[in-house]
């Protein structure tokens, strides 16, 4: 999608939730591939697999408050060539890390891990709920593949590639309707960034459903004259440093947009994608090294200056900035 | 099954003693490894691999072979040398323990060794995966058998009780759990750190069928382990305790504590190898 959206199209869109997708394209899967098989710890009717139980019960294992368990038995279940996926909360992947990488990770087992609930999403809840770390925790394990798409219709799409895919996959998915911002018949490529926008002032570069909001600030940033280019990364491992590289080398200003920890992220990797690149500052726009806290989703990324608003005011500040410092490096440089 | 048939105790005790030798050999060459951990389980590993298991170390990937895990990973020694004497590769290649470019890995690696069919190493994880694999291969109607091995320090992982209650709840009677029980952890004995037992009891309460034997008696083991693999796939899992002594063949290894690992020095493996003579092997198990 190269053509420009403009803000009125962004938020008329329609709104529907990345998890949702997750339950719609699994039914679709299972209807397709009799490999596949799906397991829950106790939060299927949150993540959308009660609607796996309730067609295909014989296929579906809710395994209880257990995500130790969980993973295991998926792992299990993939050594008998079956293709399970396996999902809980963002949150709960803490739970069963060591599970995903010994057990899933270091056997390169075949089993998918679905998390939905990303983010800051599970809000009211509190800090206590928020999965803000673990694109951190999915990136570091080898051969895992982390998988951030932004809307309901590439979340449907990242699912059917994900079981296409030969190996271990992680998906992260959101709880918020979002809008729908891809086309329903794009296929999803693993490894691959999409440039949204394109711009030459300055590159934003989002995952998840932050990549609605880049592309709102893209209009509110054009409006004062400064042109973006806007890239969906939704396959945050592996990367696509092509892209990355290409974009920061053009627009020679990076601004990193995650729902995620600044630690570990999207903001990490494109910043080591870019660590050689000259003179090509970049900024990380995601949760600083805090825990979340309680309140309504658009309260708590407004707090975290995650909407496009915030994100406008800061890449603006930002800018100012950036030029202020060049002003005063050049009158430096003329004084002597 | 297709493995060499072995059906006299007196020669599974023949072979525990060869698969002992093999494991002292090996870990004395590389100098590092978990001699106590791998002589405790090597009667249960040989019932296993010599009596029980429906495999065929000539098509290590037939599908419908029956599966292990060994979930106390550390015990890989005695592993190793049971799958080369079966015939999955050659026993020389036990030298190459633990070195740089061997498929023989400090644990278990199943993409570097044939016969290995899960790779495991962090404790607490096996009994999960053969419940997976249990459920996947019921679901897929193949009439075959998934067996764990766990260690006794290994039960205070808490995922083994995730695991043992799911196994019950969902009556995968294909799933035969067995318990290494020498007694000894890797810091002092399990009931002077954090208790298992009675371990029996739990499991029964936990909803298994359960047995308890001699871990060094094949006639023993053979019983309960045959007992167990023929319950039919939708019944209550079996679990059995396994009675053993850590470092068993070997004197001066025996109920120490410091040959969970440790390296073993020429001088002990020469005093190691003369109690493990193969005419002496009687004393190693006792038939009933």
């Amino acid at each position: 999608m190269s053509e420009r959206l403009r803000t009125a199209q962004l938020t008329d869109a329609p709104h529907r939730a990345t998890r949702d997708a997750y339950g719609h394209a699994l039914l679709e899967l299972m209807a397709e591939n009799d490999d596949v098989i799906v397991l829950d710890a106790d939060l299927s009717r949150s993540t959308r697999t009660e609607w796996i139980e309730a067609k295909y019960p014989e296929r579906f294992y809710n395994l209880g408050i257990a995500e130790q368990n969980l993973f295991g038995v998926a792992a299990g279940l993939a050594h008998t060539g079956l293709v399970p996926f396996a999902t809980t909360y963002a949150i709960f992947i803490g739970r069963g890390f060591d599970q995903i990488r010994q057990s899933i990770g270091f056997s390169h087992a075949n089993v998918k891990v679905v998390a939905t609930h990303a983010g800051l999403a599970a809000s009211h809840d509190g800090g206590s709920h928020q999965g803000i770390e673990d694109l951190a925790l999915m990136r570091v394990i080898p051969g895992l593949v982390v998988l951030s798409p932004a809307d309901y219709n590439q979340a449907k799409q990242a699912v059917r590639a994900a079981a296409a895919h030969k190996g271990p996959v992680y998906i992260r998915l959101q709880k918020e309707p979002v809008p729908i911002i891809t086309s329903a018949d794009e296929i999803f490529q693993i490894g691959r960034a999409s440039i949204l926008r394109n711009g030459d002032d300055v590159a934003l570069i989002a995952t998840g459903s932050q990549v609605f909001e880049a592309l709102r600030a893209a209009e509110m940033l054009a409006e004062m004259g400064i042109e973006s280019c806007v890239v969906n990364v939704s396959t945050v491992k592996p990367l696509d440093v092509d892209t990355i590289l290409s974009v920061g080398r053009a627009c020679q200003k990076v601004i990193v947009i995650e729902e995620h920890s600044c630690i570990g992220g999207l903001s990490e990797a494109v910043a080591s994608a870019l660590s050689g690149v000259n003179r090509c500052p970049i900024l990380s726009i995601s949760i600083p090294d805090v825990f979340g806290t309680t309140g309504s989703w658009s309260e708590l990324k407004d707090k975290f200056g995650l909407n496009a608003e915030r994100i406008t005011a800061r890449i603006c500040h930002a800018l100012r900035e950036l030029d202020a410092s060049k002003e005063a490096r050049a009158l430096n440089i003329n004084g002597y | 099954m297709k493995n060499r048939p072995v059906s006299s105790f007196d020669e599974l005790i023949d072979l525990a003693c060869l698969i002992r030798r093999s494991v002292l050999t090996a870990i004395h060459a590389v100098g590092t490894g978990h001699a106590g951990s791998s002589l405790s389980a090597v009667e249960i590993l040989t019932a296993l691999y010599f009596k029980i298991l429906r495999h065929d170390p000539y098509q290590p990937g037939w599908f419908g072979r029956d599966r292990f895990i060994l979930s106390k990973g550390h015990g890989a020694p005695a592993y190793y040398a049971v799958l080369a004497h079966a015939g999955y590769f050659s026993p020389e290649e036990l030298m190459t323990l633990r070195q740089l470019g061997s498929r023989l890995h400090g644990h278990p690696k199943a993409d570097a060794l044939p016969g290995v069919d899960v790779s495991t190493g962090s404790l607490g994880q096996g009994l999960s995966l053969g419940l997976g694999m249990a459920l996947g291969f019921r679901a897929l109607g193949i009439d075959n058998r998934t067996f764990v091995l766990l260690g006794d320090g290994e039960m205070q992982e808490g995922q083994v009780w995730e695991a043992m209650m799911a196994a019950s709840s969902f009556q995968v009677g294909h799933l035969i759990a067995i318990v290494d029980r020498n007694g000894l952890q890797n810091d002092k004995s399990t009931e002077e750190i954090v208790q298992i037992e009675d371990l029996a009891a739990k499991a029964n309460a936990f909803g298994w069928r359960t047995y308890r034997v001699d871990g060094h008696d094949f006639g023993e083991l053979c019983a309960a382990l045959a007992a167990s693999a023929s319950c039919g796939s939708k019944a209550p899992p079996s679990f059995i305790v396994a009675d053993t002594r850590k470092g068993k063949g070997v004197s001066f290894m025996e109920g120490v504590v410091k040959w969970h690992h440790h390296p073993i020095s020429d001088e002990e493996l020469d005093a190691a190898l003369n109690e493990l003579c193969l005419s002496s092997a009687r004393s190693v198990g006792q038939p009933t």
